[in-house]
């Protein structure tokens, strides 16, 4: 019994995991497809989120306070990359696109270490939801990380609902799908571009403000996430927001049961799942084409 | 108190006229290669800090030679690490090496102490190999090896009547040194390491491996983890309820330099460690009113360890009249040597690592206070240990 | 890409005589910052196969230098002993075959997906040697040097490795000029000018991408390997793909029109290095503002001609 109760917690982990990449590559995804820029400093964006999140915690004692704080830097800090510097990258070939967003990598882990430190630091759990949920087995449950459980579907429903159901929702989709039809229909491509190069910055930053307190702020955080996410996009299909959701799912319930089970092929595991996809549909399991 | 300049020197009074023994009087050049930038960097201050109060308290010289210190900045990469020691000994010209936090890097220190003959005194890095398989004449360690922490945590949970207990720890070599400390350790008082749960350094999503603890039938948890890591594993172990059920123990980096961060999470966790809160000797208490006046910091485990390498070359050049070249006397000095340390004082083995107590100490407070010694006067076994 | 002429020959063959004459007035410091160029120039020179011949940005290509290095450590353990002749040709077979296979499902995919194809399977190699005790571990570890013919000694050790890496890089440029004249080379060439043309002309196109790719690998592998003959050390940092970003950075730097660009690359981003390692702590601000300038200011690469 506890064989089988150890495995159901091992799926909530996986499914919370899974919901975390998607809020990353949900952003990833629509940035690649409607812009078709190659964005590697995207996990530097879940760094620059969750180091907010500390900042704004330490300060104000209220972790409240980060996630619209987040969201609202996202926006604009998202905006300001777009308009300033990869709106004039989007014609320059991959060489430039993946060489200046290493170096935009650099520069933010730079500045991190320059204006705060290069040390570890937790950010503690909300007060009201500091308590622990029995689950199933003996083991219980933070109450926070079901909170980001929940919260993290509420905007995954909000996005679906955005992108298939507003009029802008339905110009984003059309310039992800067939980027030629956009000057067609008379839609104002730049600000499309700004508008989407934002809200995947938001949701990257808002990914790293809600984990800062599950797995604490440190250097390079985002590196990780940065390949996973990367692999859930190659999985889903690009610009699917359906695909991701699905293969982040995948991914975080494959690398959750993969370290528990068998930490040491975890890391491969992802791998050769996408080597699979890849021989299978080279485009993805959620792509039109 | 971080220097303007990445290499800053520190010289010596008037050495010239004072050193017989060394014909051309120069200053012996030390190179401290540390972490002085990344995840380590606080370590790598303190140990650096503390091995300049030793050498202040010895007037600037050692064995009455002068000595600079040269310090170079590792940022704990081990792709770096052979370029970076070429630096120090190609460019810089240094006599002695001491260094370094992260145990790959401290690797491509000691392959340079033993192919070019230069003494090295490892401040931190427990890699048991350094003193065991490649041991050399000319690798002395002030600090610890991963197995001697793990050892006395697993003694202690034996004499209290543990019957089984598994281990958790990052998949890397500190961590399953210190797996076979604790279970050597266990072994000793009839007790058995019956799981060792492992994920990838440095992966901070601790819930697999949590949710797999209760179905283990374990009477224990002991764990090896540091910095950043301890902190959430300490906390997420609280979180997922297990504080009661399973007590949790480990080697004394759980919980060193972190409590204020874990909190209440860390109150009353066991650790075993070879320093403490609450030593009572004389040389511990001078030593952490020196280090706070020359800092405006509190000493802790890293700064005694960057002291003690300090004393141990002190030690060794004054038993060759500060000629640092001649290792065999360096190290007969040194093995003969008892190392007044504020953890106690210390011998070292015959394969250069300290025999020393490793003390238990219970989190309280925000205080690691030492309650007992865990294991007293341990020796790294220093299997497959021939020194030349 | 062009091919490099007469002058850019002649000028290769006077930075090589330069670079040969080390022993006779540097320090032995300097001859071993000069062998980590030579094995960077290697390294971004296999690159220069992919990203200036046939047009293809990869991300996994530190992935095939970290196993030419781990080849020398996995073969070289002292119970086998083996030497140099086992070890080199094993680091071209395995960097090789890993590239191939790579190389076969990463090129299903085109353009951005290639790139994150890439990153992901270069990826897979750094967690295969990070995550698991293949390689020794994620710390890494030192390696005994296969015998190479020549006793190595504390004296002599700089200037044998000096001299053994440029006699390397030597040997692999001269293949690599001997084959981008070769129909093959003229092919790939064809297909990083216009691909469709190369196609409807009845060239198979996947194939001989595929062929650029593992011979790239393959020489990666070659670098990696004098890289852990030079260190005697291996660690999964060498398989990372910030190593491989690093790569096309000295591509970039040195130009993808010149088949030598990459050599100029290497010893320029070495020598930055190396000045801005004694100005400053902050390692992660030059190598940024080395991209920075390289991307927004230096199009054309220090060897000039984009090819556009």
């Amino acid at each position: 019994m506890t064989a089988l109760a150890g495995l159901l917690a091992q799926i909530l982990n996986g499914i919370q995991y899974g919901l975390l990449l998607f809020l990353i590559s949900s952003g990833l995804t629509l940035i690649f497809g409607v812009m078709g820029v190659i964005n590697l400093a995207h996990g530097s964006l879940f760094m620059i989120g969750a180091y907010l999140a500390y900042v704004i915690a330490s300060v104000t004692g209220s972790l409240w306070l980060a996630l619209p704080a987040a969201i609202l830097g996202g926006v604009l800090f998202g905006a300001l990359l777009e308009r300033g510097l990869f709106r004039r990258f989007r014609a320059r070939e991959h060489l430039d696109q993946v060489l200046l967003t290493f170096a935009l990598i650099l520069l933010f882990e730079e500045a991190r270490a320059a204006l705060l430190d290069n040390q570890f630091h937790s950010v503690p759990v909300p007060a009201i939801l500091d308590f622990s949920v029995p689950v199933i087995g003996g083991f219980a449950y933070s109450a926070y990380r079901l909170a980001v459980l929940v919260i993290c579907l509420g905007v995954a429903g909000l996005m679906v609902l955005f992108v298939e159901r507003t009029k802008i929702g339905s110009a984003i989709r059309a310039a992800a799908e067939k980027p030629e039809m956009v000057d067609l229909l008379g839609i104002d491509a730049g600000r499309i571009h700004t508008l989407v190069f934002a809200a995947g910055t938001a949701l990257a930053m808002l990914a790293g403000a809600l984990a800062a307190p599950l797995q604490s702020v440190y250097p390079g955080m985002g590196d990780g996430f940065l390949i996973l996410s990367f692999i859930v996009v190659v999985i889903g299909g690009l610009g699917s927001i359906a695909g991701a959701f699905w293969s982040a799912l995948l991914i975080g319930l494959i690398d959750t049961l993969g370290k528990a089970y068998v930490p040491q092929a975890a890391g491969i595991a992802v791998c050769a799942l996408m080597a699979v996809v890849l021989l299978w549909r080279p485009t993805g399991l959620f792509s039109r084409a | 108190m971080r220097p303007l300049s990445r290499r800053f020197m520190l010289a010596g009074s008037a050495a010239a006229l004072a050193t017989p023994a060394i014909a051309q009087g120069a200053p012996l050049k030390v190179g401290l290669m540390l972490p002085f930038s990344g995840t380590f960097a606080a370590l790598g201050e303190n140990i650096a800090a503390a091995f300049e109060l030793c050498l202040q308290e010895n007037g600037g010289k050692f064995g009455g030679r002068a000595v600079t210190l040269v310090r170079l900045d590792d940022e704990s990469d081990p792709a770096k690490a052979p370029a970076n020691v070429n630096r120090l000994l190609g460019r810089d010209n240094v006599d002695a090496l001491v260094g370094t936090v992260h145990s790959g890097v401290v690797m491509a220190l000691v392959q340079a102490a033993r192919e070019k003959e230069v003494p090295l005194f490892i401040p931190n890095a427990g890699n048991v190999a350094a003193t065991r398989d490649l041991c050399s004449p000319s690798v002395f360690r002030s600090s610890f090896s991963n197995w001697q922490p793990a050892y006395g945590m697993g003694k202690a949970l034996a004499a209290r009547g543990v019957k089984k207990a598994a281990w958790v720890t990052w998949d890397y070599a500190a961590g399953r040194e210190s797996a076979e400390g604790f279970r050597d350790g266990l072994k000793s008082g009839g007790a058995e390491l019956t799981q060792i749960l492992t994920l990838p350094f440095p992966e901070t999503n601790f819930q697999p491996i949590l949710a797999q603890l209760p179905g283990l039938g374990v009477d224990a948890v002991g764990s090896f983890f540091a910095g950043g890591g301890a902190i959430q594993f300490v906390k997420d172990y609280a979180a997922a309820g297990l504080r009661d059920k399973l007590p949790l123990c480990g080697s004394g980096f759980l919980t060193e330099g972190v409590l204020k961060p874990q909190g209440a999470a860390a109150e009353g966790i066991q650790t075993a460690l070879h320093y403490g809160d609450g030593l009572d000797n004389p040389k511990n208490k001078s030593f952490r009113e020196a280090f706070q006046k020359m800092t405006n910091r509190s000493a802790d485990v890293y700064a005694v360890q960057g002291y003690d390498a300090g004393q141990m070359l002190a030690v060794g050049l004054a038993g060759t009249k500060g000629d640092a070249t001649a290792i065999k006397a360096l190290g007969a000095a040194i093995r003969a040597a008892r190392i007044d340390s504020p953890r106690g004082a210390f011998t070292l083995s015959a394969s250069h690592n300290p025999i020393q107590t490793i003390w238990l100490r219970e989190a309280r407070n925000g205080e690691n206070r030492v309650i007992g010694a865990a294991a007293e006067a341990l020796a790294d076994p220093g299997t497959g240990c021939k020194m030349a | 890409m062009t091919l490099t002429g007469a002058r850019g020959n002649l000028m290769l063959a006077l930075g090589a005589l330069a670079v040969a004459s080390m022993p006779l007035w540097a320090t032995p410091y300097h001859m071993q910052l000069a062998s980590t160029a030579l094995i960077a120039a290697m390294f971004a020179l296999s690159l220069q196969v992919l990203v200036g011949g046939v047009g293809l940005v990869s991300l996994a290509h530190a992935g095939f230098y970290g196993l030419g290095a781990y080849s020398v450590y996995l073969l070289g353990l002292p119970k086998l002993g083996l030497s140099v002749a086992v070890t080199l040709p094993a680091a071209i077979l395995l960097s090789g075959g890993a590239a191939l296979a790579i190389g076969a499902l990463a090129l299903r995919t085109k353009g951005f997906f290639f790139l994150m194809a890439t990153l992901a399977f270069g990826q897979m190699l750094f967690f295969l040697f990070h995550d698991t005790p293949l390689g020794g571990g994620a710390d890494g570890v030192f390696i005994q040097r296969p015998p190479i013919g020549i006793t190595l000694s504390r004296g002599n050790r700089p200037t044998v490795l000096l001299l053994v890496n440029l006699g390397t890089l030597t040997a692999m440029y001269a293949a690599l000029w001997w084959l981008m004249r070769t129909l093959f080379g003229r092919a790939l060439l064809g297909i990083k000018a216009n691909e469709h043309r190369m196609a409807a002309m009845g060239h198979d196109v996947q194939g001989l991408k595929l062929a650029a790719f593992t011979v790239a690998g393959a020489l990666a592998g070659v670098a990696g390997h004098m890289a852990a003959l030079t260190d005697a050390f291996v660690s999964p940092e060498l398989l990372g793909w910030h190593r491989s970003a690093e790569a096309l950075l000295m591509v970039l730097l040195g130009g993808i029109g010149a088949l030598h660009g990459p050599i100029l690359g290497a010893f320029a981003l070495t020598l930055v290095q190396e000045a801005g390692q004694m100005l400053t702590e902050r390692q992660r601000l030059v190598e940024g503002g080395v991209i920075l300038a390289a991307v927004l200011l230096l199009r054309h690469g220090l060897a000039g001609g984009r090819g556009r």
